[in-house]
């Protein structure tokens, strides 16, 4: 035992013989979920690393085939838990190509802002487990303080906090009022000065940019081929961003920027989503600033819920939303279309297959940390056991999304 | 490029492999034959006009009453030139199995492994073809529409008849 690793590992015949397996989770608090790592070790490097998923494997896509497309959008929530406001909207957005809805300019604008929000608490969460995971405490405190704000405001919204189903096909549930908008304005014209206490705390501190700086490296080229997304990808200096390519929201409307790192590793794409806070902080006042008045359910009856109060009063209106709760909307056209959105942790698409029934003939969920989990392997190989937690960080997943 | 363009560039190179071409709002579906998929996925990925540098998507879908039961459907970007393009890979009931694209696209690794383990695909030529959601002695394909929504009936699944063997003596488990 007296050997150092370094010297075992120019011995390549001893190495074989201090060669470990270690099964890291399902239960491990730096997993973020319940995947299971089994990390071959030489030493402490890590040789070979086999990802286990499936843990929370609940077969939404088995489960929306035998739901209509009312019935699915709750089920969008619990992909990816920490931003289900994003996945109910990359869900509603899918929909609504699918059936050719236009939603009025009003509900563009609110989704834009909540979408936004969920980004901005999407972000926080990740900033603080991530510090957490590799050694500092602080930031997560400070980082759950504005979560919760964010939380709060989308519990007044729509009754919520985490699960929020709160667009729906073609609109949303409710419509937003002025003084809850102030508040978001207040939010955001605090939540900078937030952000540069963060980087206070960490941009300078040594030992968060040992383990950061130069650990996970993946190339530009490497990172598309793997198909990563979102902050993971841009973090290599490829400026694929699915709200600048793909017409959704009012991000044409609004001035941001793609953020963009260098050189692919653990801290650029935790600059990466730095810069994301501010570049979504920005879209959301000026959304504010610029939201019309108008409706907020789009005017296609065949496809969309009825208002509530007419629900209650109107026996058609009544008859009309139990038919479409029940056996989904009647007319859907057929087809195939692919439609993706940029969820805070990348690319969510939806793939759906429509036979003109009420229900989807088949719907397939592109998850960004199904694809993300698949690249670990070849982030953490060669480099330390204690990297790989920090490389699980920086790649942002959530297991409930990639397993489905 | 319009995605039609490329199809138009597919057909002059693999006229022979194509076997329909469909639009649906914009977005176009080739389907082709299975077997030269690998070349096909190789050239849309190498020519540089084309260049179909990322693979989103991989999937599968099952059509009983088809003549070609499976679909593996490839959702090909480019992330240079900004355009799409969906390809589909008719697959027969019997001895359903394709090309691995995962020496063009690491990424389709993972994917490849879920269509296996949801449709019963074979993908020739992957580097670690393994059940990757459901657990590894699981029986059936749980995505295929002939398989029942919650499972096939009247069974358990076999892990779980080995854990109450396990905690049979465990009064505390009371599992019955």
């Amino acid at each position: 035992m007296e050997d150092t690793n370094i010297d075992s590992r120019k011995n390549n015949s001893r190495v074989k013989e201090k060669e470990l397996t270690l099964s890291m989770g399902p239960q491990h608090p730096a997993t973020h979920g319940v995947l299971r790592l089994v990390l071959d070790l030489d030493g402490e490097t890590i040789v070979k690393c086999t990802p286990y998923v499936g843990y929370l494997h609940r077969g939404v896509e088995k489960l929306a085939e035998n739901r209509n497309y009312m019935q699915v959008l709750p089920l969008t929530d619990r992909l990816d838990y920490i931003s289900s406001m994003s996945n109910n909207l990359g869900y509603c957005v899918a929909v609504e190509k699918l059936f050719g809805i236009e939603v009025p300019e009003r509900t563009e604008y609110i989704r834009t802002i909540v979408g936004e929000m969920s980004r901005i608490a999407n972000h926080l969460l990740w900033l603080a487990t991530h510090a957490l995971d590799v050694g500092a405490m602080t930031v997560f405190l400070y980082c759950f303080r504005e979560r919760e704000a964010i939380l709060d405001l989308f519990e007044r919204l729509c009754g919520a906090r985490l699960t929020v189903t709160y667009p729906r096909i073609g609109g949303l549930k409710n419509d937003v009022d002025p003084k809850w908008l102030e508040d978001v304005y207040a939010f955001t014209s605090e939540f900078p000065m937030r952000v540069k206490q963060y980087e206070t705390l960490i941009n300078k501190n040594r030992i968060w940019l040992q383990r950061t700086k130069g650990i996970g490296v993946i190339s530009a080229q490497e990172a598309i081929n793997w198909g990563m997304s979102g902050p993971a990808l841009r973090g290599s200096g490829v400026p694929y961003d699915v709200r600048k390519v793909t017409r959704y929201g009012v991000y044409d409307k609004v001035k941001w920027e793609v953020c963009t790192g260098k050189n692919g590793d653990v801290y650029d794409r935790y600059r990466v989503r730095m810069d994301e806070f501010l570049q979504s902080n920005s879209i959301i006042r000026q959304c504010i600033d610029q939201i019309p008045e108008g409706p907020i359910m789009a005017d296609a009856p065949k496809y969309t819920l009825p208002a509530k109060d007419k629900v209650l009063t109107d026996m058609e209106h009544l008859i009309h939303h139990f038919v479409l709760i029940t056996k989904g909307p009647q007319t859907a056209p057929e087809g195939e279309l692919y439609v993706a959105t940029e969820v805070p942790k990348g690319e969510l698409g939806f793939f759906f297959v429509s036979d003109g029934t009420g229900k989807p003939y088949r719907m397939r969920v592109r998850s960004p940390s199904f694809v993300h989990v698949s690249v670990l392997p070849t982030l953490c190989e060669g480099e330390l056991i204690a990297d790989i937690i920090a490389n699980i960080g920086s790649i942002d997943i959530v297991l409930g999304e990639c397993d489905r | 490029m319009e995605p039609l363009e490329i199809v138009n560039r597919l057909k002059s190179k693999y006229l022979n492999e194509i076997a329909d071409v469909s639009e649906f709002r914009d977005q176009v579906f080739v389907s082709v034959n299975r077997q030269r998929i690998s070349d096909i996925c190789t050239f849309l990925h190498d020519d540089p006009d084309i260049y179909m540098d990322y693979l989103v998507d991989l999937c599968g879908v099952d059509y009983p009453d088809r003549q070609f039961r499976y679909e593996v459907v490839y959702n090909l970007y480019s992330i240079k030139h900004k355009h799409r393009l969906m390809l589909k890979a008719l697959i027969p009931a019997e001895n359903p199995s394709v090309d691995s694209v995962v020496p063009i696209w690491a990424g389709a690794n993972w994917h490849e492994r879920e269509a296996c383990d949801m449709y019963g695909i074979v993908f020739n030529g992957h580097p670690d073809l393994r059940r990757i959601l459901m657990p590894d002695d699981w029986e059936g394909y749980p995505l295929r529409k002939d398989y029942p929504l919650k499972g096939p009936a009247d069974t358990e699944y076999k892990g779980f008849e080995e854990l109450k063997d396990l905690h049979s003596h465990d009064s505390e488990w009371n599992i019955r």
